[in-house]
């Protein structure tokens, strides 16, 4: 596989083609089987991610096609996403390639995990998904750039896709602060002092 | 917006930092560590040259991965040894407290910490697993978070958070004989749907909660997940505080009395606001049973697999799938339908009410030919307290395996799994493809009695049926004692 360098400081697009996996509810057991969570690093999850769907359809899962390999944006509909809150799922995504998720909704911590690599996850409505799915289907070879600031999606032939980024993730990307430990460990005098009003580690005195 | 929540207030209280963009710095009270989720987070650490902020605050387990009919180490799996060695490691390298294999404190985190009282009322609780939501039912805010996280809340003791909305599930009337906190969740998940709680905190409040036990708390709150809410809580009352005391984690002496009086304080009061609220029934809920590969594919157990016309077009597609993925024809009944595999057990479902339950259904009877059907409890404490009352022996003469504490089936991730196309009734919390071990096994969710009258059946059967019934005893029925207290202090 060849995958680029995993995202490092501000994420202010991503280029690259698209692949499709339609349907609701995909849960991070599909994305990633927990049999393969048997690991000390997440090194070699990019060839097993989809493990299970890929054996059953034989070839024909989207991310084994012929047209899809290097793509670099994933188009998927409800729920990305949902269950278990392994990691191992969006690091199995990123390792296969993936650089952006497009989609009608994301599941919570998902969403959160992906912020953590610097995988943006952007919403549009049912309508739009589809379109684009249906667009990315008829023309697989496709290139793409998605702006982050702008939460806009290009296609080199001209056409534009308004996209959907809350300004919290949308900030946190650009600014590369979605690595958020930096700015965690600085806060210490802040964090102490809420140590100090908490009553549990205080013995629950009220002073 | 919410506001005089519980949630609000246990915010609040944690707020550490505005940061950036918008989100909030949220200091973490307790953080449980297992050894999928953690490797990674304590080498992330390292390559950033940060130690462990708090390691009084974090305290481990092993769970996901150990076999549960023989424990002894190393174990036959080379890849599971070497997690647990990872984990031994990292947590004798920046002391943190491991509860490890034989400790008589090991069990699946969720089990644990709140019979250790570790988990208490207006804390923040998180965890590298999505079923963090349990420890909402001792009302403290509770979420899963991933492996970069697990990093975050190793260096900085804290995490950057958006605030949720949240959702008042106001349930009336009472739970009927036959109907559990299983079924409970399953129906709400059922009603509201596998997305509806995405963006919300769950704040479930009403008769039929405030009857639960605090074991039935964790049950309904540990499914909050699954219904798409990052956490879900119960208010504290009478109820946490019996059980709380004299845990060995739990405060004691003066500061018992100081520590109810702050924790009577934090429920969500009448001037409280939401962002929204459902209501629901309790009479009116049947032992209800999954259908498909979703926990929102529920339906009662005396209802037939729903047709396609009976679902919205936008659940269609799925069913779809379902039908083909279960090989369940739409329109047939759930009860008669055959079963290969019986598991009780889980964070859902694995503590002593929930094997007094199943042994209730158990007892005098014999799992059915051709089924094979086994009981993982879900910790060291639970196995202990369930062997002193002889559950042990009633589940073995009744055709049960007896086995050792893990998470075990639920996820497969230790030697116990499907195999092939087996079908199972498990009272774990997911029905997804695949989830069980097998990338063609399947799986229908239901209570642990409900499990319990599976096996004997050797299909899904109704349990209040079986309850009504008479059974010809087998061997001495055990005598029900009350919950096990510690008294030991907490170890270092």
């Amino acid at each position: 596989m060849n995958v680029p360098s995993f995202p490092i400081g501000p994420v202010r697009s991503v280029e690259g083609t698209a692949v499709v996996l339609s349907g609701d509810d995909i849960d991070t057991d599909r994305i990633i089987p927990a049999r393969f969570l048997k690991c000390v690093t997440f090194g070699g999850l990019g060839e097993q991610v989809f493990a299970d769907d890929r054996l059953e359809r034989g070839g024909a899962h989207p991310f084994d096609l012929p047209e899809h390999q290097g793509a670099r944006i994933l188009l998927v509909n409800r729920n990305f996403g949902c269950g278990s809150s392994r990691e191992h799922a969006p690091q199995a995504l990123m390792r296969w390639g993936i650089r952006a998720l497009l989609g009608e909704s994301f599941a919570e911590i998902f969403f959160g995990n992906c912020l953590a690599l610097g995988i943006p996850c952007l919403q549009a409505p049912h309508g739009r998904i589809k379109a684009l799915q249906s667009f990315v289907e008829a023309n697989p070879s496709t290139a793409f750039r998605l702006e982050v600031d702008a939460a806009r999606l290009h296609s080199g032939d001209g056409q534009a896709w308004p996209l959907d980024l809350a300004p919290g993730p949308r900030q946190m990307l650009l600014s590369g602060q979605w690595d958020a430990t930096g700015q965690l460990v600085s806060h210490d005098r802040e964090l102490l002092d809420t140590a100090a009003r908490l009553p549990y580690l205080n013995a629950f005195s009220t002073d | 917006m919410s506001a005089g929540t519980l949630y609000d207030k246990v915010w609040e209280l944690h707020r550490v930092a505005d940061l950036p963009g918008g989100s909030t710095q949220l200091f973490i009270g307790l953080h449980l560590i297992h050894e999928v989720t953690s490797p990674q987070a304590f080498a992330a650490l390292r390559d950033l040259g940060l130690g462990v902020r708090h390691p009084e605050r974090s305290v481990a387990t092993v769970d996901h991965i150990v076999p549960t009919t023989s424990q002894a180490r190393p174990f036959a799996d080379s890849l599971a040894e070497a997690m647990l060695q990872s984990l031994e490691r990292n947590c004798a390298e920046h002391g943190i407290t491991l509860h490890g294999l034989g400790s008589g404190r090991q069990g699946i985190v969720h089990v644990i910490a709140p019979e250790l009282g570790l988990t208490q009322p207006g804390m923040t609780v998180a965890c590298g697993d999505s079923h963090t939501s349990t420890h909402g039912a001792f009302g403290a805010i509770a979420f899963g978070i991933g492996t970069s996280q697990v990093r975050d809340v190793l260096a900085s003791q804290s995490l950057s958070m958006n605030k949720l909305k949240v959702r008042r599930i106001w349930v009336d009337g009472q739970l009927q004989g036959g109907v559990y906190a299983k079924d409970l969740i399953l129906h709400i998940i059922r009603t509201l749907g596998v997305k509806g709680g995405v963006g919300f905190a769950y704040e479930f409040a009403g008769p039929a909660i405030e009857a639960l036990s605090m074991e039935e708390r964790m049950t309904l709150c540990n499914m909050a997940i699954e219904g798409g809410a990052r956490c879900g809580y119960v208010n504290p009352d009478a109820t946490t505080f019996a059980y709380l005391q004299g845990r060995p984690c739990a405060p004691a002496g003066e500061a018992w009395q100081r520590a109810v009086a702050w924790w009577s304080g934090l429920a969500s009061g009448p001037e409280a606001s939401f962002d929204d609220e459902v209501r629901f029934d309790a009479t009116a809920i049947a032992p209800t049973v999954t259908w498909g590969i979703t926990p929102g594919q529920g339906i009662g157990v005396d209802e037939a697999v729903p047709t396609p016309e009976q679902l919205d077009a936008d659940e269609r597609p799925i069913a779809a799938e379902a039908y083909r993925y279960m090989d369940l024809q739409p329109g047939i009944p759930i009860a008669g339908v055959p079963i290969d595999v019986c598991f009780i057990g889980s964070c859902t479902n694995g503590r002593l009410s929930d094997l007094r339950a199943a042994a209730a259904v158990a007892r005098g009877r014999h799992v059915a030919e051709g089924i094979r059907a086994f009981v993982v409890p879900g910790s060291e404490q639970v196995a202990r307290a369930a062997e002193a009352e002889g559950l042990d022996q009633l589940f073995r003469a009744a055709g049960f395996e007896w086995r050792e504490p893990g998470c075990s089936m639920c996820l497969a991730m230790n030697p116990d799994r499907l195999e092939g196309r087996q079908i199972s009734a498990s009272s774990s919390n997911r029905n997804f493809k695949g989830r069980q071990g097998s990338a063609s096994g399947r799986t229908l969710l239901m209570s642990p009695a409900m499990v319990a009258a599976a096996a004997v059946s050797g299909h899904v059967a109704d349990v209040r049926r079986l309850l009504a019934a008479p059974t010809s005893p087998v061997g001495t029925a055990p005598e029900v004692l009350s919950e096990p207290v510690l008294s030991a202090a907490c170890q270092p």
